[in-house]
């Protein structure tokens, strides 16, 4: 015991230039930059960091960040249970091909799929003139939003699921069937608490991925005040607009959220983890 | 009592009948038929709209786009973002991953991982706007950079911080679980076998990561030259001076060059595609499964 201790003290001593490498580059991209803007923010009186950060438009850009990313998330949370679990169990033609085809979101440039989901949901556009007879508008609408969102989101929850899914031991639930219980009672009780944590986790990541989106989301919507637009194009017009004061504060509430969805990300694996031993 | 001795026997007699087989295939076909569906209306039918807006004029149309001077910057200035940020953040990722792989107990592990993490759920505006209270005009540093003559903001440095910020986490993250998979017993058997620290790197653990390795460059290289808000923000979008692929799809369409923004698209698109195939066989190649 005290030799294995010796040893990796020794070891420990060992890794100078990884240690020193690791360290100055987190600090110089992450942690310096990251000080910078909270010290920004708080160089203005508490007074006027409140003014700005709940201004009517700041609010109204944090309502449709949250609530639109938190609707894409569950929404994508009961999808990718669905995908990951038809890409589990079953089998059928192309299936590989579509497996695949689920990380293109992660491919695809946003700006790409913002274009083109413009162009696909506006009035003229292959899906968009079906649903124009009807009324409905996505593309530059808070729907755009969602419809952005939720494509950004998408792949999250599959592949936090899948490889749970994959693991899981069918014998309990042929267990569970022969004991007598209906396909519900089965799903609900010996299929889905394993794979709990890991949807939740998938939705949280999607969660945070959608809140900070900006790309696809600036292009299919009309990012007009109190409609659609969201924080981070908020935080971009202030920047354009030289009102640092204004992107600093906005900016520093996104990144505290951000801070917060990184802790609850963590404790989510942290269960996950947990639940598989 | 009764009910619950039925209730037993219910699954045999079930089975008996093929009611429940029946059953379990119009649920197979239902779910499957709901994947399909929600796929092709988030995804599907989006990414085959950037082929057919960009091939679908012929090819001829899209090759003009390539004799287009801004088009052509742009597409170098990408390259240029990939050709450097992708090295400096893989010799970052190695270096961390074998700090955190092979040192399981030294004090700040744990916040080390999740730092790493940060630039995923960081918005790149975000990102964007801390590099420009650093090193913009009037920023920590402004002053400094000034009398030096150094631009940072708004000027290619700037552009390729905010894409080594936001693509950051990829090696690390990729190599460390096939560090840990690994185990250290190969390179102390290399050490004692009289290999320095560099031969023990260079000939044990880079062979036994390389899968690992690649699989993050791939995904680092995708994000590098994606990337489109943190870019936006520092660059200042000027037309052949610091506008990427993804700043010029975005001006196209704006000033209503949608051909132009589809062709660029359609470069970008490509490389999604070539990034997928890429990741789909090394996934087969290794037998596992993406994040």
């Amino acid at each position: 015991m005290t030799q294995i201790s010796v040893a990796r003290s020794q070891r420990f001593k060992l890794p100078s230039i990884p240690l020193a490498l690791t360290t100055l580059y987190l600090s110089l991209m992450l942690l310096l930059p990251v000080t910078a803007l909270l010290l920004k923010a708080l160089t203005l009186s508490p007074a006027k960091i409140w003014e700005i950060a709940t201004s009517p438009m700041a609010l109204s850009s944090y309502n449709v960040t949250f609530a639109t990313a938190l609707a894409a998330g569950l929404i994508n949370g009961l999808a990718g249970l669905v995908i990951a679990w038809v890409l589990v169990r079953y089998e059928f033609p192309l299936k590989r091909i579509l497996d695949a085809l689920i990380d293109l979101p992660f491919a695809l440039p946003t700006a790409v799929a913002g274009l083109t989901l413009a162009t696909v949901y506006s009035d003229n556009g292959w899906i968009g003139s079906w649903l124009a007879p009807f009324g409905i508008k996505i593309a530059f609408t808070r729907w755009g939003v969602f419809l952005a969102m939720l494509f950004i989101s998408l792949p999250f929850v599959v592949r936090t699921v899948q490889p749970v899914l994959l693991e899981a031991e069918r014998e309990m639930e042929e267990a569970a069937w022969s004991l007598g219980a209906s396909p519900w009672q089965t799903f609900w009780r010996v299929v889905l608490p394993p794979i709990f944590p890991a949807t939740l986790t998938g939705v949280a990541l999607g969660f945070a991925r959608a809140v900070g989106e900006y790309g696809s989301v600036v292009i299919v919507s009309a990012n007009i005040p109190f409609q659609d637009l969201i924080a981070p194009v908020l935080i971009f017009q202030r920047l354009e607009q030289y009102d640092y004061a204004g992107a600093t504060v906005i900016g520093a509430v996104m990144l505290l959220i951000s801070l917060v969805m990184l802790l609850v990300i963590n404790f989510l694996q942290a269960w996950g983890q947990r639940y598989e031993q | 009592m009764n009910s619950k001795v039925n209730k037993y026997q219910n699954p045999s007699q079930n089975a008996a009948s093929s009611s429940p087989q029946t059953h379990a295939r119009l649920v197979k076909w239902g779910l499957i038929g709901f994947v399909l569906l929600y796929l092709s209306l988030v995804m599907l039918i989006p990414a085959a709209n950037v082929f057919a807006q960009a091939f679908g004029g012929g090819i001829d149309r899209f090759l003009q786009t390539f004799s287009d001077r801004a088009f052509l910057n742009a597409a170098k200035l990408t390259l240029v973002m990939a050709l450097v940020c992708v090295p400096v953040n893989a010799v970052f990722g190695l270096s961390a991953a074998w700090l955190l792989g092979r040192n399981k107990r030294f004090p700040g592990r744990a916040f080390l991982i999740t730092l790493i993490d940060l630039p995923f759920s960081i918005s790149p505006v975000v990102a964007g706007l801390m590099l420009v209270l650093l090193y913009g005009r009037n920023g920590w540093f402004g002053a400094a950079l000034a009398a030096g003559n150094l631009q940072i903001i708004f000027a290619l440095p700037g552009m390729l911080l905010a894409t080594a910020f936001v693509s950051l986490p990829f090696v690390a993250r990729e190599v460390l679980p096939v560090l840990e998979e690994m185990g250290d017993e190969p390179e102390e058997a290399a050490r004692t076998l009289g290999a320095n620290d560099w031969q023990t790197f260079w000939r044990v653990t880079l062979p036994s990561v390389r899968w690992g390795l690649l699989y993050g460059l791939l995904l680092t290289n995708a994000r590098a030259m994606g990337e489109f808000g943190a870019v936006a923000v520092v660059s200042g979008n000027i037309v052949g001076k610091t506008q990427t692929l993804p700043l010029f799809v975005e001006e196209a369409y704006k000033q209503y060059k949608t051909e132009s923004a589809y062709s660029a698209a359609g470069v970008l698109a490509g490389l999604a595609v070539v990034t997928m195939v890429a990741k789909a066989l090394l996934e087969a190649k290794t037998g596992r499964r993406g994040h």
